[in-house]
C-alpha cells in the first residue's frame, strides 16, 4: 500500500515535458498564453495614466491598478494553467493511457501544478516587461513580500483548478467552460480594484473567506502605505490551506468517482 | 505447478441497474496468450479496464502477477501495459515525443536505446519525427504498439489490437506479437471480435456473452465442441445462443 504514496520526479518530469512539448509546437498556444494578460496591462497602464491627472488618491499610488491586474491575471493564470493541462488530456482522449501507467493522482497533480507555474510564468512575463518599459512599473520592486503573495495566488488558483478539474471528471467536456469562467465569481469579492470594506457588511464576511482578498488588501498596502502586512499574508496562508484541502479532497472524491464508472477510458472528445 | 498471470475470482461490474460483468473467475497462464471473445458490449473493455485497475469492480477479487490490482496496483503497473485503438496518444506530438514520455512515465532503462530498439523493430523509424495526429490506421496501431511495449512488459492488454487494419497490416501485427510473446516470455491477454485473430493468436479462449463466460478453451478445443468447422461459426453459435447439444446433433 505504501507504494501508492512514492513520489518519482522522473515521472512528473515526463509529464512536464509532454505539456512542453505540445506547447513548443503550437504557436497559438504560445500566443495565447500572453496575449490576453498583456493587453489587459496595457488597458489598465492607460486607465491609470489618464486618472493619475484627475484622481489626487491614484496619482499618490499610481502602481495599484496596475499591480492588481497583474495579480489578478496570475491568479487566473495560475487556475487556468492547471484546468487546460487536464482539459489537453481529455481531448486528447489520453486519460486512458496516463493511468494504467504507473503515474500515481498526487504526481499528476504535482506535474499540472508545475506546468500551471511555468505556462504562468512565461504567460506573464511580457506584460511585466511592458509594464516596465511603457509605465516604469515594476512589481517586483516592492520586496520579497509581494512574492509571497504572488505564492497565494497561485496556491488558490490550484485549489480552485482542482475543484474545476473534478467537475469537468464528474460532468464530462460539457463542463470544459467552467475553466474559463469560474474564477470570475471571485472576482468582486477579491476586493482586487476596491478595499474589501467598499462591499456591503455581509459580503465583507464572504471576502475574507477567499485567500485573494487578503492578498490584494495586503498589495495596496504595500502599494499605497508602503506596509508590509504579515497578520494579511498569514490570513492568506490559512485560508489557502483550507482551499487547498478542500480542493484535494473534491478531485480526490470526483477521481474515485470515475474510477468507479469507468469514465477514465471512455472520456474525450 | 502452473502459475497464473491473472486471477479473477466472482468479478462483478454493475453500472447502475446494467450488470456488466456478471460474476466471472477465470485464470490465464503466465507465458500464454489469451483471448476474451464476445460480441459489442459483452463486458471485454470492461474486464480489461477492471484488469489494470482503472475500473473498480463491484465486488470480486482480481490478481495481477500474484499481486491483489485494488491495494498492490502500484508495484504491478510498472510490469504491463496497454494498447487500445479507442485510447489515443496526443495527436499533437511527435512519435519520438510520445514515446520518450511514456518511457519516462514507466521509468525504462535507457530511453534512447529502447526507442531506438522498438521503432527498428516495429519499422516505425521514419515515424518518429512526425505528429502522431498525421499518422495512417496502421502506422497509428504501431505506434501504440511501441507505446504498449515500451517497459518491456510481462503482461500485455490489448483491446481489438487490429481494429480497422488492412489484412496485411493486421497479419504483420499479429506475427510480431506472437514473436513477442515467445521472446519474452510474456503474457498476452486480448480482447477481439476478430475470429481469424483469436484463432491464429490464442492458446486459450474465454466466450463472453452479456458479462459472463458461457464457454472456454483452445481455439481447436471449441470449433470441435460445437461441430463447426471455424471460430467464426463458433462464435455466431454463442452470439445467437445456439445449444451444444442441437448443434452437434445436428
Amino acid at each position: 500500500m505504501m507504494n501508492n504514496f512514492n513520489l518519482s520526479g522522473r515521472r512528473i518530469n515526463a509529464l512536464v515535458l509532454r505539456h512542453y512539448y505540445l506547447i513548443r509546437g503550437s504557436i497559438p498556444r504560445i500566443l495565447e498564453m500572453a496575449y490576453w494578460p498583456t493587453v489587459q496591462m496595457v488597458i489598465w497602464g492607460f486607465v491609470t495614466q489618464f486618472f493619475i491627472g484627475h484622481s489626487s488618491w491614484l496619482a499618490s499610488a499610481a502602481g495599484v491598478l496596475i499591480g492588481a491586474v497583474l495579480l489578478w491575471d496570475l491568479l487566473f493564470r495560475s487556475q487556468i494553467g492547471f484546468s487546460m493541462c487536464f482539459l489537453e488530456e481529455m481531448w486528447s482522449r489520453n486519460l486512458g493511457h496516463l493511468f494504467v501507467s504507473p503515474l500515481r493522482p498526487h504526481e499528476f497533480i504535482i506535474s499540472m501544478m508545475v506546468v500551471s507555474c511555468l505556462r504562468g510564468f512565461f504567460g506573464l512575463l511580457p506584460s511585466w516587461v511592458l509594464a516596465f518599459v511603457f509605465f516604469e512599473f515594476s512589481i517586483f520592486s516592492y520586496g520579497l513580500g509581494i512574492v509571497a503573495f504572488f505564492s497565494c495566488l497561485m496556491v488558490m488558483g490550484w485549489a480552485l483548478g482542482m475543484i474545476v478539474v473534478a467537475l469537468v471528471l464528474r460532468f464530462g467536456l460539457g463542463a470544459e467552460s467552467l475553466a474559463w469562467v469560474a474564477i470570475f465569481a471571485f472576482a468582486p469579492i477579491s476586493a482586487v480594484y476596491y478595499p474589501v470594506e467598499t462591499l456591503p457588511a455581509w459580503l465583507q464576511i464572504i471576502a475574507w473567506c477567499t485567500p485573494s482578498a487578503y492578498v490584494f488588501e495586503g498589495m495596496r498596502s504595500v502599494l499605497i502605505d508602503n506596509n508590509f502586512r504579515y497578520d494579511l499574508l498569514l490570513g492568506a496562508i490559512l485560508v489557502n490551506i483550507i482551499y487547498l484541502f478542500a480542493g484535494i479532497f473534491v478531485f480526490s472524491f470526483s477521481f474515485l468517482g470515475a474510477r468507479k464508472q469507468g469514465k477514465l477510458l471512455q472520456t474525450g472528445e | 505447478m502452473r502459475k497464473f498471470a491473472i486471477e479473477v475470482n466472482s468479478l462483478i461490474k454493475n453500472f447502475g441497474s446494467t450488470i456488466a460483468v456478471d460474476d466471472i473467475s477465470f485464470n490465464v497462464e503466465e507465458g500464454t496468450i489469451t483471448a476474451l471473445l464476445g460480441g459489442n458490449g459483452a463486458g471485454k473493455t470492461t474486464i480489461i479496464s477492471m484488469l489494470m485497475g482503472l475500473l473498480i469492480p463491484t465486488s470480486g477479487n482480481i490478481k495481477i502477477l500474484g499481486k491483489d490490482i485494488i491495494t498492490d496496483r502500484y508495484s504491478i503497473l510498472p510490469k504491463t501495459n496497454f494498447s487500445s485503438p479507442y485510447v489515443d496518444l496526443p495527436n499533437r506530438l511527435t512519435v519520438q515525443e510520445n514515446l520518450n514520455v511514456y518511457a519516462n512515465l514507466y521509468s525504462a532503462n535507457d530511453v534512447k536505446k529502447q526507442i531506438a530498439s522498438l521503432s527498428e523493430r516495429l519499422n516505425i523509424k521514419s515515424l518518429l519525427n512526425r505528429k502522431t495526429g498525421q499518422l495512417s490506421a496502421g502506422q497509428k496501431t504501431r505506434v501504440a504498439l511501441a507505446k504498449a511495449l515500451i517497459n518491456d512488459p510481462q503482461l500485455l492488454f490489448l483491446d481489438e489490437p487490429t481494429a480497422s487494419l488492412d489484412p496485411d497490416t493486421a497479419d504483420w501485427i499479429r506475427s510480431y506479437l506472437q514473436e513477442y510473446a515467445a521472446q519474452k516470455k510474456a503474457t498476452i491477454l486480448l480482447a477481439s471480435h476478430h475470429m481469424g485473430e483469436v484463432e491464429r493468436l490464442s492458446n486459450n479462449v474465454f466466450m463472453l456473452q452479456e458479462g459472463k463466460i458461457v464457454d472456454s478453451g483452445t481455439p481447436k478445443e471449441l470449433v470441435k465442441k460445437y461441430g463447426r468447422s471455424n471460430m467464426e461459426e463458433v462464435f455466431l453459435d454463442v452470439a445467437r445462443g445456439r445449444q451444444i447439444d442441437n448443434i452437434v446433433e445436428n
